[in-house]
């Protein structure tokens, strides 16, 4: 009798604790997005993190762009010459590039890079102290530190993107096209006319909302970091492996939903 | 008696309470922080001093009780009325809590530059001023990183008095510094105190050496205010329970259980 009972105290425990903490999460992005709009506007930090999440990861995603796109163009050329169609190389790599690849690997590369860098940085603001200090000093700290990031994230990750689909695309033609010897005019003029706004564009879309599913893993986890030695890395750890997840369940989820 | 000590006094707290799963950490606190005096707060590890900082600085809501903040109720004001009386007091993290991306400089003009409407030199004056108080004249373009623990308190000292606010805040000042460097520590908050004619509250384990400067203190113990009054007073009071603290502390027992000691290395 008493087992029993006790089991079902704590899957209740388990479920309000649950449900608790998805509770917080949720209330955290609502916050973080009510108060960047509401004043007062400080341009300087959101300045300041769109120099850190996109200007820094500039040459990280031009490169990883860079050579997705060149192992498209390898690939690409190689399976259509079977086929003979080695006309549609640039048809293909584009609309790969810009449906998915460009909005899910700029994702998972800034997450990799800035991403994890601002859960240890929030972690330790959070272990010394530095969240309180704001609070005391009558600054919220939400919207001193989370409202910049999650912004810039959002105003970010569509410019990142956009970047490492030119760089791929460029990539895929220098080594399908000037390597390989595939036709050059099909090349650019199967991108023209078979690419429409709406393959653009739902590449941003995914971009957007990375960035912002991105920015609010990571300062959500950062910024409920346990005060202790071992929190910071988890948080750090945590914040990583669910904005990963995260892209590429999302990433499924758009795709079935805007195609 | 009651009221006339209300009357004069920067800090009041009635019958607070507050409960944090199965423990009663706050057990009804009454406490009453004299104006233009430092009032330590004392107690064993556990015994709920930092909770009660906490809520004096409103980083935490009590279940029941008052706190009034010189002569703000803070437990009934709203978030607004919660940031005016915040900005009243200035406080002293343990360890600093410099923001360790900012330069000495900017951490101390960081709340005049958020929350005021001073001009670039007014600033620039005030936070000269109050490094040059502190004994961190020259300093202003180094990072917390590259300070020792004693001068980043220092640091963090004149972050929390550059806004000029009539009451100083202080969680365990003196926590990892050496005899020495805590020494000048307690005689800087004795000397601020009595230039800016300052209202202290402190929490302390530095015991007996913070008596030194104290007017005021309280002995905390299972979530209540067990003993209050002056150094003198407090000393001589023939009560068990802080006789055997100080007794404890005089022989050199450290008040943080051992686990706790390894869990926080760099400290």
């Amino acid at each position: 009798m008493t087992t029993i009972s006790g089991l079902i105290a704590r899957l209740g425990a388990a479920v309000i604790d649950g449900v608790t903490r998805l509770g917080t999460f949720v209330l955290f992005l609502l916050s973080a997005l009510f108060y960047a709009i509401l004043p007062p506007y400080k341009p300087r930090l959101l300045i300041r993190q769109i120099r850190i999440i996109g200007a820094e990861s500039f040459f990280l995603v031009g490169l990883i762009g860079l050579f997705t796109g060149m192992v498209l163009g390898l690939q690409g050329y190689n399976t259509l010459r079977r086929f003979g169609s080695e006309g549609a190389l640039g048809t293909v790599v584009a609309l790969v590039l810009v449906r998915e690849l460009g909005p899910v690997l700029s994702a998972l590369m800034v997450t990799a890079r800035a991403g994890s860098a601002m859960a240890a940085e929030l972690g330790a603001m959070q272990a010394t102290e530095q969240i309180d200090a704001l609070t005391v000093m009558a600054i919220n700290p939400v919207q001193y530190l989370v409202s910049p990031r999650v912004l810039a994230g959002v105003i970010s990750f569509p410019l990142l993107t956009s970047l490492f689909d030119v760089i791929g695309i460029w990539g895929g033609w220098a080594i399908g096209v000037k390597l390989l010897g595939a036709p050059n005019g099909p090349f650019f003029n199967g991108i023209a006319h078979n690419m429409s706004g709406h393959d653009i564009l739902t590449g941003l879309y995914k971009a957007l909302v990375f960035g912002l599913v991105v920015m609010w893993v990571c300062c959500y986890k950062g910024y409920y970091a346990a005060r202790m030695a071992t929190g910071v890395s988890r948080a750090t750890t945590e914040a990583v492996v669910l904005s990963s997840v995260l892209i590429l369940a999302w990433d499924y989820f758009m795709t079935s939903i805007l195609l | 008696m009651e009221s006339a000590n209300h009357d004069s006094a920067a800090i009041v707290v009635e019958e607070l309470r507050r409960r944090f799963d199965h423990q009663q950490v706050l057990d009804g606190v009454n406490l009453a922080c004299p104006s233009d005096h430092i009032t330590t707060i004392v107690g064993p590890s556990g015994c709920g001093k930092t909770v009660l900082l906490k809520h004096l600085n409103l980083l935490l809501r009590p279940d029941s009780g008052r706190i009034i903040i010189d002569g703000s109720d803070a437990t009934a004001a709203n978030a607004r009325g919660i940031d005016r009386i915040r900005e009243k007091f200035g406080m002293l993290f343990q360890a600093g809590a410099l923001f360790d991306s900012m330069s000495v400089f900017d951490n101390v003009a960081f709340p005049l530059v958020e929350k005021t409407h001073l001009s670039r030199a007014e600033i620039r004056d005030r936070v000269l001023e109050m490094l040059e108080q502190v004994g961190l004249k020259g300093m202003e373009h180094k990072y917390p990183s590259e300070m020792s623990g004693g001068m980043q308190k220092r640091a963090a000292l004149a972050r929390a008095l550059v806004h000029r606010p009539k009451i100083l805040m202080l969680d365990e000042p003196t926590t990892g510094l050496d005899p020495a460097r805590s020494h000048s520590v307690h005689e800087l908050i004795r000397a601020t105190q009595q230039k800016f004619k300052l209202s202290v509250v402190m929490v302390s384990h530095d015991v007996p050496q913070v008596f030194q400067i104290s007017d005021r203190v309280a002995y905390m113990h299972a979530g209540k205010i067990a003993l209050f009054g002056s150094v003198a007073e407090v000393t001589a009071a023939d009560h068990h329970d802080f006789q055997q603290f100080l007794a404890g502390k005089a022989a050199g027992e450290d008040e943080r259980p051992l686990s706790q000691v390894i869990a926080t290395p760099g400290r």
